[in-house]
């Protein structure tokens, strides 16, 4: 599928609705986006906003080394993903593969931070932890090494696009806390306009956040790891949502993967907050999400195997031929599909006990640092 | 609007009204995060907040760059949680001594304009969708009397007040249940005042920590006015010490 080579914008978006039971499919434009849900349906959006993840620098031997945040692991300990030399236009899986790094190895990085190895990831020799400061200076006050990084810092990059993006082009409307290792970029396609329409209509629409992480380091044995394990939170009024909209017969539709992962992991988790390992794909009991919101992703993408949890092979088989067809953008920037799932089992998440039909990987502690215990203090 | 916990970004805070709105804000328990261009007098305003007790974290960026909006987003939210009360105070009044408006230079004014008015509406434009999300927040847009009355040698900095009054209303109107005000603080003894007046007779002039108080009042109490007012700072008595409900005068 061709692939967006530039951000398109919101309002020109084209949303292939894909009705899973009856298998029908038709094209409308984003702006008639609202009138796709009824009165008493609930949107759930991810609030988190995109983190300026990826940061250029040097080794002290001189070697060049892009860092790309995965997961926070404290206020000044991240676990990042490191690429070798070369740029955001070529392709992840073309670059070089970065330096061998050992613990106490230090990574000169842009505007004077200093990012200290102090463990390396059992998955990969790509996947370290690190500790930021700047300069020497171990005590960084958080206010300055934030402002630091988000000075040193781009968004992730496409080698698809024309022109790097800035963090303006990898917010939503609605983007608060800094989690998102890449955009959620499903919700691009919700304005406020949208926002305000869907309330009028009756609509209710309710957030978690979800730490969307990246979409590919570059390396076949890690990219296959993809998605790693990820941080979640959903309020306590979200879950009342839920609740509430059951109770009326309404339907839930997740805006995003990271959504549905969120929603889907908490609860079988039976958690508000948490990391979640849980890899949605075929045949898999759906909880919660009645529907997602989705780019128009390729068949070798985790994208597109979630959509496996939704409908039948056949149907997604036609869905991304008519996505072809139809001329639709593919990946993070471009187009999106509505996709309407199959009659969900009828199964009681609220305050029930976990659903426990998947058990879930077992991450190694670097890539879920007592997320489970932090997540509660962090932003 | 309760205060406490709450997350607060004011900015121009390195001296004057904004120094003393983050004070008065963080000895109310709130979480507030400073803006400004100059590091170094910004750390030290939130180095004196927290010798007191408070929660202030210094952001070093200048509003009028579109670059440094979502750094100061982001980083604020990483610091404290999304902000859900917002005091856009920081402004600048161009060259001084204020010259004509004719003598004034295309560039002298666009950079007014984009420190008074393109700056608020970037920060709102990133920081309101959150606020829209929670059906909850504030804004303040700190305004002047020469938004209103046009006073030679006040014309750029009246013009981009008198249109930043107009963005609140604007965003009022579209908004709701967010909310915006426009608020005209009165003269007060600060240095902007004295670089556009040097020769002012500064005992007539208010003391910045007094209509801070007098600011944080109508924060609390905003939820009893009409969304999208411009009020003055004056109009209101600041609440007492332990808090109170701080009623209009």
């Amino acid at each position: 599928m061709r692939a967006a080579s530039a951000p398109r914008s919101a309002k020109d978006v084209r949303i292939l609705v894909v009705d899973g039971t009856s298998g029908e499919m038709r094209v409308v434009p984003s702006t008639e986006l609202a009138k796709l849900f009824e009165p008493g349906d609930l949107l759930v959006v991810n609030d988190a906003a995109t983190l300026p993840a990826s940061l250029t620098g040097r080794t002290a031997r001189g070697d060049e080394v892009e860092l790309r945040l995965v997961v926070q692991a404290g206020d000044r300990r991240w676990t990042v993903a490191l690429l070798g030399n070369g740029n955001w236009r070529t392709r992840t899986e073309d670059r070089a593969p970065p330096p061998p790094v050992a613990v106490g190895d230090r990574f000169f990085l842009d505007e004077g931070l200093v990012a200290r190895t102090i463990g390396l990831c059992p998955e990969s020799p790509r996947l370290v932890e690190i500790e930021l400061g700047l300069g020497d200076r171990g005590d960084t006050p958080l206010a300055e090494l934030w402002a630091a990084l988000y000075r040193a810092g781009r968004p992730v990059q496409y080698a698809h696009m024309a022109e790097p993006l800035a963090l303006w082009d990898v917010q939503n409307v609605y983007a608060a806390r800094p989690w998102a290792m890449e955009m959620p970029s499903a919700g691009r396609v919700l304005r406020t306009e949208t926002l305000l329409e869907l309330r009028r209509r009756g609509v209710e629409i309710a957030r978690v956040t979800h730490a969307a992480g990246l979409s590919s380091i570059g390396d076949v044995a890690l990219d296959s790891l993809l998605p790693l394990p990820e941080r979640y939170e959903v309020t306590e009024e979200t879950w009342e949502a839920i609740a509430r909209t059951r109770k009326r017969g309404g339907r839930v539709v997740a805006i995003g993967t990271s959504v549905t992962r969120a929603l889907e992991g908490g609860a079988r988790q039976g958690l508000r907050a948490g990391v979640t390992a849980l890899r949605i794909r075929r045949g898999m009991r759906r909880a919660i999400v009645d529907a997602v919101l989705t780019g128009v992703h390729d068949v070798d993408t985790s994208h597109h195997t979630l959509l496996g949890a939704f409908v039948s092979d056949e149907v997604l088989e036609r869905t991304l031929s008519s996505a072809e067809a139809e001329g639709l953008l593919g990946h993070e920037m471009g187009d999106a599909c509505l996709v309407w799932g199959e009659p969900r089992d009828k199964l009681s998440v609220r305050r029930g006990p976990p659903v426990t039909d998947e058990p879930e990987p077992t991450p190694s502690s670097r890539l879920a640092p007592g997320v489970r215990r932090e997540a509660r203090a962090l932003v | 609007m309760n205060i406490r916990n709450e997350a607060v970004l004011v900015t121009g805070a390195s001296r004057g009204l904004g120094r003393e709105l983050a004070r008065s804000f963080a000895r109310r328990g709130a979480r507030v995060v400073l803006v400004a261009r100059g590091a170094e007098e910004l750390e030290r305003a939130a180095r004196e907040i927290r010798a007191e007790g408070g929660e202030a974290h210094a952001l070093a960026f200048d509003v009028g760059e579109k670059e440094a909006v979502h750094r100061i987003a982001g980083a604020a939210a990483a610091l404290v949680g999304p902000p859900s009360i917002v005091i856009h105070n920081a402004s600048t009044l161009g060259p001084v001594p204020m010259p004509l408006l004719l003598d004034t230079e295309c560039e002298d004014l666009e950079r007014v304009l984009a420190v008074n008015l393109v700056g608020p509406f970037r920060l709102t434009k990133v920081l309101a969708g959150p606020m829209v999300l929670r059906k909850r927040g504030l804004f303040l847009f700190v305004s002047s009397d020469a938004a209103l009355s046009a006073y030679a040698r006040w014309g750029s900095y009246g013009v981009s007040k008198a249109a930043q009054d107009h963005l609140a209303r604007s965003f009022a109107a579209e908004l709701d249940p967010v909310r915006f005000f426009a608020v005209d603080p009165g003269e007060m003894d600060t240095k902007m005042h004295a670089d556009a007046i040097p020769d002012a007779d500064r005992a007539s002039l208010a003391r910045p920590v007094d209509v801070a108080e007098r600011l944080v009042a109508i924060v609390a109490r905003s939820g009893a006015l009409p969304n999208g007012a411009r009020l003055a700072a004056a109009d209101f008595e600041p609440l007492g010490v332990h808090g109170g409900s701080g009623a209009a005068a």
